[in-house]
């Protein structure tokens, strides 16, 4: 009777071993689709003209996206500067400061800005910026996507602040480190890697957005200097051209996929550079 | 099985806690402050964002009042606005997203985080983290291209085993709520399994060990002692999920249809309130028009409170039954 | 870190700077059915002119037209004019008025996707209006077999597929309706937007044309540059004249010239238009500029610029498959450039 008991139990330990790595064989297998997809049908048009030149007018051979690509670095740089700290600092008062009532409203508030849709975001960037200013602006879509961008920082900075055990915060008073000290020095670093990890999966999802720059950032055929012009971004491009009449385009907008995809990996792996140990469970 | 938190333990020799000027040299006002600010600003955000929309949301509200909410019809020619399909579309993509993406998302984590070898789960959880970064746009197009075509051919398999239901019902054109649905789930999984396998991996080790020392299998120890104590970052990377889902524009417009009617088919094509707004905010011009479509955001943020205050009561409920 | 740091700051230092001398940008949004056409009139411009950057959006009619009467762009750009209260709408905004000016034409087309029928499908108005209101329901219908006589058309349903975002194409299109159909124009009438009584939208001609080659028996409309890029299947529709002509440059020009007498204000429909040869669904489109423009730098090179749409950039429309304007709304247009102060 004990041995078929236990043979059971193997059982569903294998068995669920196996579901679950065909989860997340699935969920891997369709990252490398998505690539592979990008890849073949834009890779014609990875040139290096894509890169460096300008956007051409449709049906004219060569051409590319640099003032998109930079244009997104730009809305991206901005978009940090404008949702990190706030995130960062608000999840690290959820996890070591905060109250209950305050807190519980504060997690909430926060869920409810992650809910709003990106264009209405878009919309609220457009009456608060764009209107006044009577332009379209890169201030104004970095803006809309550091507003995207604070939920997320918020939410995960908190729950890897928490996950640190407790042990860690009392060790450090208890060596006389003040609470501050404790956190900046002890906490924080500890959830490092984590932290880290919720940025860039941050960064990455707002890189792609493009409904909340559609009516900021707007878009421009040419380079923007400066902060007050509309300026290009790549996701803008890719819908402008992929639902665009033409297979030229078409192919365009799959490799602006491409590069937007790998350019988030070189920031990824250039993050986890950066980032020394990663933590894994004692076997 | 969660250790209970106390904060200032008394290890070494016991030391009053410190007053107010430690507290200020030590740094723990001027952090406290500077948090509470960083806290207090998001308030403030989302407070202006909600002023903005229930401003220019005015005269959609002082014409059609609560039968907003109720009524079906979505005529721009004749300027008569109601947002009940746009909420339905809504409601039922994001839960079937969720539906299935909970299950796949935290089997996944769990596999990555407790059962994988440490190279093969940091190689994966790489590769899946970057699928949060696949644009919407991208999503949306690959729908069309890839998903639409492949769910034309499994229809009559679903058909065959679900069709006595209502929801599996009718004609399929290949956009749909279930089209949408499953483009959904493809983008929140990442979310769920990114955090959901952090939060795992930060379970304490001597959790798992000593289930392991009492003679627990691998999936024992990880279901019923490592996830419970992860539970609620879980709940909070499934909350994270959830609000991407119910807002998600370009994705679910490319393939759910666009066809504001309520029916009771998955088949049938819907729509979003995300959706709607993206496709005609560029082109509504009249006050009344452009006003409805932001009572529309209104509506969607009204929603959002309201699953959330339910799925948040859900997770205090499960807290209780919790040691 | 710190190195990588301080290049950052740098490359951030270097693109907030100054904006090149004597760059002029001029920004300008609106219909995405002609923006083939803008975008290499506005590079052929800036390679003349190579201090003036026309920053040309494609982001709908009614985007140009919301966009202009806000103030955030110098220009709009609509399939479908301005209407009485949009046009008051900007007058109260600005104090004064704007001015429409054609730049080319067009033409929507019916495309198809049915099973078994590889010809060109013939379509009356009335077919076209009682399918898209949802009271013609099969493709045997007597209507669309008495039009197609010899074809095998099956007893299937029709799909209908419309857009779902606003577009100046739909405008065009429900503005055809409306005038072949009595009951259109009461029922659903005319827009960017409309109350589709039937059909699943599609968001861009993308969206449509990809709809109706995936879904079998289905029919939607499209631009017709695009129906030509993609190579699809369009019908022939019966004018007014009642001849069955099939969407082209040649039948879009044949509608211009036979419609009535072109108004001071430019605002006129040639959908449905009496000449034999003329392309029922066709249309014109336009720059909206405003009558007052602030900046005389702007203003001197939007005016120029007109002048030069009017005759060389004329000359670049047909190989992108645009129907060039006819030579007395040339003429008028040219005196009508002084208006704008």
């Amino acid at each position: 009777m004990r041995d078929l008991h236990t043979l059971r139990r193997k059982i569903v330990n294998a068995v669920m071993l196996t579901i679950t790595g065909l989860c997340t064989l699935f969920a891997a297998g369709t990252l490398v689709f998505i690539l592979g997809y990008l890849f073949i049908h834009g890779g014609s048009s990875l040139t290096l003209d894509f890169f460096t030149k300008l956007p051409t007018p449709v049906g004219e051979a060569g051409g590319g996206m640099a003032n998109a690509i930079v244009g997104s670095a730009k809305l991206l740089a901005l978009a940090m500067v404008v949702g990190v700290p706030i995130g960062f600092l608000g999840g690290v008062y959820l996890a070591e400061f905060g109250g209950s009532t305050f807190s519980f409203v504060i997690r909430y508030v926060t869920d409810l800005l992650n809910g709003v849709p990106s264009i209405v975001i878009g919309i609220f960037a457009y009456t608060l910026i764009v209107l006044p200013q009577k332009h379209f602006s890169t201030l104004a879509g970095g803006l809309a996507l550091g507003v995207m961008m604070i939920p997320i920082a918020v939410r995960s900075s908190e729950e890897f602040l928490r996950a640190i055990p407790n042990s860690l915060r009392e060790g450090a008073v208890a060596l006389g480190a003040s609470k501050a000290k404790a956190i900046l020095t002890v906490v924080i670093p500890a959830a490092k890697n984590g932290i880290m990890t919720g940025i860039m999966l941050n960064l990455a999802r707002v890189a792609g957005e493009t409904a909340p720059l559609l009516f900021t950032s707007f878009g421009n055929r040419f380079w923007s200097p400066g902060w007050e012009q509309p300026t290009s971004a790549l996701p803008v491009m890719i819908f402008t051209y992929a639902i665009s009449p033409y297979e030229d385009w078409h192919r365009q907008a799959w490799s602006a996929g491409f590069v937007l995809l790998t350019l988030v990996l070189a920031v990824n792996i250039f993050a986890r550079g950066v980032l020394a140990k990663k933590k894994h469970v004692a076997r | 099985m969660a250790a209970s938190s106390t904060t200032v333990s008394s290890a070494g020799p016991s030391r009053p806690a410190p007053n107010f000027l430690e507290r200020l040299r030590g740094g723990d006002e001027a952090a406290y402050v500077i948090t509470f600010i960083a806290a207090a600003s998001i308030l403030l955000v989302t407070g202006l964002l909600v002023y903005e929309l229930f401003i220019n949301s005015a005269d959609a509200r002082a014409k059609f009042g609560w039968a907003f909410l109720f009524t079906q019809t979505w005529d721009p020619v004749n300027d008569q606005f109601g947002a009940l399909p746009f909420i339905y579309g809504t409601l039922v993509t994001s839960f079937l997203a969720l539906l299935m993406g909970i299950p796949l998302g935290v089997g996944a984590a769990i596999f990555l985080a407790e059962l994988a070898p440490p190279k093969i789960s940091d190689a994966l959880t790489f590769l899946i983290e970057l699928l949060a970064a696949v644009p919407s746009v991208i999503y949306g197009l690959l729908g069309i291209f890839v998903l639409v075509p492949i769910l034309r051919v499994i229809e009559p398999s679903l058909r065959a085993v679900l069709g006595w239901t209502p929801f599996f019902s009718g004609p399929f054109y290949g956009v749909s709520l279930f089209s949408a649905g499953v483009v959904l789930a493809v983008m929140i999984i990442p979310f769920i399994i990114s955090i959901s396998r952090e939060v795992i991996l930060s379970v304490p080790g001597d959790q798992r060990e000593a289930a392991l020392a009492l003679g627990a299998t691998r999936w024992e120890t990880t279901w019923d002692v490592v996830v419970p104590y992860a539970k609620k970052g879980i709940m909070g990377s499934i909350f994270l999920a959830l609000a991407r889902a119910l807002g998600e524009t370009m994705a679910v417009t490319m393939v759910v249809g666009n066809d504001p009617k309520i029916k009771a088919s998955l088949f049938a094509p819907g729509y979003s309130i995300a959706a709607v707004i993206a496709n005609e905010f560029t082109e509504a011009t009249g006050k009344l028009y452009t006003s409805a479509l932001i009572e529309l955001g209104l509506v969607l943020f009204a929603l959002t409170i309201v699953i959330n205050g339910v799925a948040r009561l859900l997770v205090m409920g499960a807290d209780k039954y919790k040691t | 870190m710190k190195r990588f740091v301080l290049q950052v700051a740098l490359l951030a230092a270097l693109t907030t700077g100054v904006a090149s001398a004597q760059q002029i940008l001029i920004n300008a949004a609106g219909a995405t059915f002609p923006y083939p056409m803008y975008s290499k009139w506005f590079d052929e411009y800036h390679k003349k002119f190579s201090n003036l950057q026309f920053n040309y959006q494609s982001i709908g009619s009614g985007g140009g037209i919301k966009q202009v009467t806000e103030g955030t762009v110098e220009f709009g750009a609509s399939d479908g004019p301005m209407n009485d209260k949009q046009l008051a709408e900007f007058h109260d905004k600005h104090g004064f008025g704007i001015l429409h000016f054609p730049t080319v034409m067009g033409a929507d087309v019916p495309v198809y996707n049915v099973a078994g029928v590889n010809s060109d499908l013939n379509f009356t108005p009335e077919a076209l209006a009682g399918i898209f209101l949802g009271k013609i329901t099969k493709w045997n219908d007597p209507e669309l077999m008495k039009a197609n006589p010899g074809v095998k058309l099956p007893a299937a349903d029709i799909i209908v597929v419309h857009r779902s975002d606003g577009s100046g194409t739909t405008y065009i299109w429900t503005d055809y309706l409306a005038k072949v159909s009595p009951e259109w124009e009461m029922k659903v009438g005319r827009g960017t937007s409309v109350n589709w009584p039937v059909g699943l939208g599609g968001k861009g001609n993308e969206g449509v044309s990809g709809q109706v080659q995936q879904t079998p028996n289905s029919i939607g409309y499209v631009e017709l540059i695009y129906a030509v890029q993609n190579k699809m299947k369009t019908g022939k529709v019966k004018n007014a004249a009642g001849n069955w002509v099939q969407a082209s440059l040649a039948g879009v020009t044949a509608a211009a010239a036979s419609s009535k007498e072109m108004p001071d204000d430019f605002r006129v429909s040639i959908t449905n238009a009496p000449g034999k040869d003329a392309y029922p669904i066709s249309s014109f489109t336009w720059l909206l500029i405003p009558e007052k423009i602030a900046d005389p730098t702007k203003k001197k090179a939007i005016k120029d610029f007109l002048t030069w749409m009017l005759a060389d950039g004329q000359n670049m429309t047909e190989p992108l498959a645009y129907a060039r304007l006819p030579k007395a709304v040339v003429a008028k247009e040219m005196k009508a450039i002084a208006k704008v102060q």
